[in-house]
């Protein structure tokens, strides 16, 4: 068989068939997978909560969704063991778009741990949030209460370590986490923390 | 056509990183450590291999003048629907891989090898360049990314070598990655003469 020539009415029957096979194909693959993923999905949002909460079962009694900043944030109060907090960086700002992170408090507000949920972060730097801020990492969290004061990176007069060269990623993280707080007392009827609105890490993502 | 010749020709003589130079955006960007060097090298020959074969099959359809965006439009929908079925079946690969994936429809390598040659050879030629310029990437991007990872933190493939407070964090950094990427293929180089 010969090359088709390229003339206009070949190349154009030629791209349109291409597309339009593509689109096809896609809309086939994705068909098939959109209920899987969405399945994995929850599956994985179920056990965060659990292993935030540092428990084997839970049962949630209610789920407030909170917004701050425009973004959204969902409280599942689960009783006596604590609340666990769906939350994102409210200014969006970290290394690699959005950071969406599942964060455990005890009825005390203190903080029983941490999952990220999603991240595109860096792998092997900023994508280390996984690890680095958990109970045996350098800069735990774990067992801190924002109440006593925002949480924040050294570099902006804190006391959590930032990840090494990722400070950009901890401080979106800690963001996350600092609003995840507020979104809990928020959910119980309390205001929002009261910022000093003079931090470091306020001054410097100005 | 000698098909081991085209296998060989893609890892050591015509090797996509040290030798054509191609795809250094996600050579750069991944290598932080070896075991991100090769999950990307992995995924991108896998879709090399596809995007191969198809046109190489398709290739007396399209007309001259629109084949740079028919091959466009047949990579990017291969990765996607690659990256669909990983998050769908495979969860604990798109854990530590996901990153990567989108990123091989902008990889130079694959569109260069499609116009280089599954455009002008026979669909199973083309496999065969497709499985050995995948793994000369591969080989390329795991030695890259450990390098990287011993010099910046002491380990290779998770496996301690030094104490990480001995390691020079540049290498892991950007920099890092064109100061290693340089002095490998100089030293490749040299050894082929």
């Amino acid at each position: 068989m010969k090359k088709l020539k390229s003339t206009w009415y070949n190349m154009a029957i030629v791209l349109t068939l291409i597309a339009v096979i593509a689109g096809a194909a896609l809309a086939y693959v994705n068909n098939m997978t959109q209920s899987v993923i969405a399945e994995i999905n929850q599956k994985n949002e179920d056990q965060a909560k659990k292993d935030v909460l540092c428990t084997d079962e839970i049962k949630i009694n209610s789920e407030t969704p909170v917004e701050i900043d425009g973004k959204e944030f969902i409280v599942y109060n689960a009783g006596e063991k604590g609340c666990a907090v769906k939350a994102v960086d409210p200014k969006n700002a970290s290394f690699g778009g959005d950071l969406t992170i599942m964060v455990g408090f005890d009825p005390d507000g203190n903080i029983l741990g941490y999952k990220v949920l999603n991240t595109n972060e860096t792998p092997g730097l900023g994508a280390k949030a996984g690890e680095w801020f958990q109970k045996d990492g350098r800069g735990s969290i774990i067992g801190k209460n924002p109440n006593a004061g925002e949480l924040a990176v050294t570099k902006d007069g804190g006391d959590v370590d930032a990840i090494t060269a990722s400070t950009i990623t901890s401080r979106s993280f800690l963001r996350a986490v600092n609003a995840a707080y507020n979104a809990y007392r928020q959910s119980l009827g309390r205001g929002p923390l009261p910022t000093d609105g003079q931090t470091g890490a306020t001054q410097q993502n100005n | 056509m000698n098909y081991l010749k085209v296998l060989f020709n893609g890892i050591v003589k015509e090797n996509p990183t040290f030798v054509l130079l191609l795809g250094m955006c996600p050579t750069l960007g991944t290598t932080s450590s070896a075991i991100n060097g090769m999950s990307m090298g992995l995924a991108t020959m896998a879709v090399l291999i596809f995007s191969n074969l198809i046109i190489s099959l398709i290739k007396k359809l399209i007309p001259d003048m629109v084949r740079i965006p028919a091959f466009i439009v047949v990579i990017a929908s291969l990765v996607t629907i690659l990256q669909m079925l990983i998050k769908a079946y495979a969860p604990e690969i798109d854990k530590s891989l996901g990153l990567f994936i989108p990123l091989i429809v902008v990889n130079c390598i694959i569109l260069g090898r499609a116009e280089a040659f599954a455009a002008k050879n026979n669909p199973v030629a083309s496999i065969f360049d497709g499985i050995g310029m995948g793994l000369g990437f591969t080989l390329a991007l795991t030695l890259l990314g450990g390098v990287r990872e011993l010099l910046g933190t002491g380990h290779v493939f998770g496996l301690e070598l030094f104490s990480d407070s001995y390691g020079a964090l540049v290498f892991v950094l950007a920099p890092g990655a064109f100061i290693a990427l340089g002095y490998l293929i100089a030293i490749i180089n040299k050894i082929k003469g």
